[in-house]
């Protein structure tokens, strides 16, 4: 029998170390490089006589802008003027979701259509929006479009009524007193009663075979309680025409944020439209027909059947597109509209705090892409197959 | 969903066609009637417009400074033999990729050389101009039978392509710039569409490392670097682009030693890359997960090395997952320049910007912004054409 001698690994074909080794030289690496690029930053700070900190943020901000939600003057501090620019950011990231959202889930339903024409025309708005880039669209929108509406002494009135020119557009807006206020309350709880009947309805009726008729009577009486609040508790105000050529009373919303809103909620939509389009063709043929032979009307087989299906496909999908939404919002500076973005982009011209704006907008906009990740992640596990 | 539609029973019979796709039931035929009259009235005044209220001189006044922005004009000669250069290789590989088929010439690729040729006729320049964009076609279909013919006789020129590619991108880079012999034209003097396709190139191929990089350190089992590939990842993704690229142009100076501070168009160039390295790396991830473990797993059982096992058996089948999204993400770059014009750049929108800021084309807005839209529909829809034929092709699966 052949001794046989205990065999070591020589070190360099050991895979441990390797593991080890490579862990370890990427920590140096990344160690060094950062304390390079550290280095050089103080010194250039130095030299500029900038030092690190955020005591700026105290100082007068001296700038005005064009318009806000939250009560902001020139001599308010950057602080103020951020937040802000921040309030005007969450207001065009949230109004954009939800058009967005409505947008995108038309269009998808709509190349389901068994209309040819209107299949046609959903591909042709797909396709040129997706094709095209987003600024682009932007500009169209604020230039070609809204900024060509007529001065103010001949404005366009629409029904409602709406006012357009080129000093914005003017809706009939609930005005700002107790009982609005209250009746929005009302229309809240209401909201959340008719969810809970509903919810209940529908086990009623699956599981203990019952009609239902009782809670659908209620329904119908939230639903027209709620309308007639909607119409008259809410005190719109319509906008008047006042002799000096401008509207008066309503809501005034700029051409900025117009623009701004139906670029980015036509672009969006676009995406939408696909994603709900992909997530309604995954769900199988079979589904459709079982549904069908059950003899579930196809408008119930949608909602009962496929949707509820589809929506699991979705969700990552949407998710994604909404960041992208809250994203793009930044490019509200090209056309003037004073969001988190472009205030703070003012804010370093004027301080000349490069590192300090770009670690606030870092923060702001990583936190709003978390919650909305976490939300569409909250929303995920409600719609995900309760397995047994 | 349309092919189920048109069955040929009612290609017969227009009638049955119209009856089944636009006017089954009362609410078709009101939405069908409601969108003709929206596309009629929209037709109506567009042409109105067109025709009458538009002034298109801006576009053809404006031509060159749109194609290629500020260079200087007694260089143009430079960028014609680019576009020849460019022009020739793309007809070579396409020749030599299709060299097993058949007919190269099929009838709708004539069709569509003749349709280009013809709008090339139309476009509104100088006559020698015309003959010269003739010509690139000419060079793009001579080429491709050239391709053709070398391509069946020595097999292994396919091997050479990107090497080829990557040479005429020196030559046209030196070109461009200038130096060594030919006069210099500083960066600062680029723009337009030339521009934008530029960028957009260098950026995706500087990217693809760093994001193949990332990829598989995201996919790492060392847990640092997964560590550092998810921070990277998730925190350009958390970002919007315009930071980015303010970033780069304001930022990287800062981190940089005295006195280097790289040119306006690098710097973009690096904050393109940065960006896109993130959601190349997303993308690349998709086709690695896709691998089935047990090809690692039978790789290393024949006792290949980690690196070995990436290069060899990982990476080709991962990437050829990953290239449709890929070009897609490509796509989406080449639309996200135009936010450079945001931080003073004239690619073709920014040039489109400092044209309509001339006093005599005030106000011109329409027509300059749809003719951008046009050029950007034209390459991005081509592109995405093209990205599903590739797919069509690699798709190998036996299903």
């Amino acid at each position: 029998m052949v001794e046989r001698k205990k065999q070591t690994i020589p070190i360099w074909r050991d895979e441990r170390f390797w593991r080890i080794a490579l862990q370890i030289l990427a920590v140096l690496i990344f160690v060094g490089i950062v304390a390079l690029l550290m280095g050089n930053l103080n010194r250039n700070l130095a030299q500029q006589g900038n030092n690190f900190g955020f005591g700026f943020l105290k100082n007068e901000a001296g700038f005005s802008i064009s318009e806000t939600l939250i009560p902001y003057k020139p001599k308010d501090p950057y602080s103020q003027v951020l937040l802000a620019g921040l309030a005007n950011s969450l207001r065009v990231m949230i109004l954009g979701m939800i058009l967005t959202t409505i947008v995108g889930v038309l269009a998808g339903i709509a190349s389901f259509s068994e209309n040819w024409l209107l299949r046609q025309l959903n591909r042709v708005y797909v396709e040129v929006v997706r094709n095209t880039p987003l600024l682009l669209q932007l500009f169209f929108w604020y230039f070609a479009v809204f900024f060509s509406l007529p001065k103010p002494q001949d404005m366009i009135k629409l029904p409602g009524p709406i006012f357009m020119s080129k000093r914005g557009i003017a809706i009939p807006w609930p005005a700002n007193t107790l009982n609005v206020w209250i009746g929005l309350l009302v229309l809240g709880i209401g909201i959340i009663v008719a969810i809970f009947i509903w919810r209940s309805r529908i086990q009623l009726m699956t599981e203990k075979a019952e009609s239902g008729q009782p809670q659908l009577i209620a329904l119908i009486i939230i639903a027209i309680i709620s309308i007639l609040i909607i119409i008259f508790g809410l005190g719109w105000q319509a906008p008047k025409i006042i002799a000096t050529g401008g509207t008066e009373g309503g809501l005034n919303l700029t051409l900025e944020l117009s623009a701004l809103l139906t670029g980015l909620v036509f672009y969006t939509g676009a995406f939408i439209a696909e994603i709900v389009r992909a997530g309604i063709q995954s769900v199988p043929k079979g589904q459709w027909e079982a549904a069908k032979s059950l003899g579930l009307k196809s408008g119930l087989v949608m909602r009962l059947v496929i949707f509820p299906q589809a929506l699991r496909v979705m969700i990552p999908s949407l998710n994604s597109q909404y960041m992208n939404l809250a994203k793009n919002s930044s490019l509200a500076i090209a056309i003037g509209y004073p969001d988190l973005y472009a205030v703070a982009n003012t804010t370093y011209n004027q301080t000349g705090r490069p590192i300090e704006v770009f670690l606030l907008i870092m923060a702001a906009y990583l936190s709003i892409n978390l919650i909305i990740s976490l939300s569409m992640n909250l929303l995920n596990k409600t719609v995900q197959i309760k397995e047994r | 969903m349309n092919t189920i539609k048109t069955q040929p029973l009612a290609k017969n019979k227009p009638q049955e066609w119209l009856q089944k796709n636009l006017f089954s039931t009362w609410y078709n035929s009101l939405i069908t009637v409601i969108l003709l009259a929206i596309i009629f009235w929209g037709f109506y005044g567009f042409f109105g417009w067109a025709t009458t209220v538009a002034e298109w001189e801006v576009i053809k006044v404006n031509l060159p400074l749109f194609m290629v922005g500020r260079y200087p004009k007694d260089q143009y000669w430079r960028i014609w033999l680019i576009f020849g250069i460019i022009n020739s290789l793309a007809g070579f590989s396409w020749g030599i990729i299709g060299r097993t088929a058949a007919k190269l010439f099929t009838r709708p690729v004539l069709v569509c050389l003749g349709v280009i040729s013809v709008i090339v006729l139309l476009i509104p320049v100088a006559i020698p101009d015309k003959l010269l964009l003739v010509l690139m076609v000419g060079l793009v279909a001579g080429n491709a039978w050239v391709g053709k013919q070398l391509g069946n006789k020595i097999s292994t020129l396919g091997r050479w392509l990107s090497l080829a590619w990557f040479m005429a991108f020196l030559v046209i880079l030196w070109l461009m710039l200038g130096g060594l012999g030919i006069k210099s034209v500083s960066t600062n003097d680029w723009g337009g569409l030339m521009l934008t396709i530029l960028m957009a190139v260098v950026s995706i191929f500087l990217s693809f490392p760093l994001g193949l990089l990332l990829a598989l350190g995201r996919q790492s089992t060392l847990p640092v670097i997964k560590l550092f590939s998810i921070g990277y990842i998730e925190i350009i993704r958390g970002l919007p682009l315009i930071s980015i690229l303010f970033m780069g142009q304001i930022m990287i100076p800062l981190f940089l030693p005295e006195g280097m501070r790289p040119d306006r168009v690098l710097r973009a160039i690096l904050g393109l890359t940065l960006f896109s390295s993130a959601y190349l790396a997303e993308n690349v991830r998709g086709g690695l997960q896709s691998v089935p473990r047990g090809q690692i797993e039978a790789a290393k059982a024949l006792g290949l090395n980690t690196p070995l096992v990436l290069t060899l058996i990982v990476l080709p089948q991962a990437l050829k997952v990953a290239i449709p999204s890929i070009v897609g993400q490509f796509i989406s770059l080449f639309q996200d320049t135009t936010l450079l014009a945001i931080v003073g750049l004239v690619e073709l929108l920014g040039i489109s910007r400092s044209i309509l800021a001339q006093p005599q084309f005030l106000g011109d807005y329409a027509e300059v912004y749809l003719f951008n839209g046009i050029l950007f529909w034209l390459i991005c829809y081509s592109m995405s054409m093209g990205s599903r034929q590739l797919e069509k092709k690699l798709n190998t699966s036996h299903k």
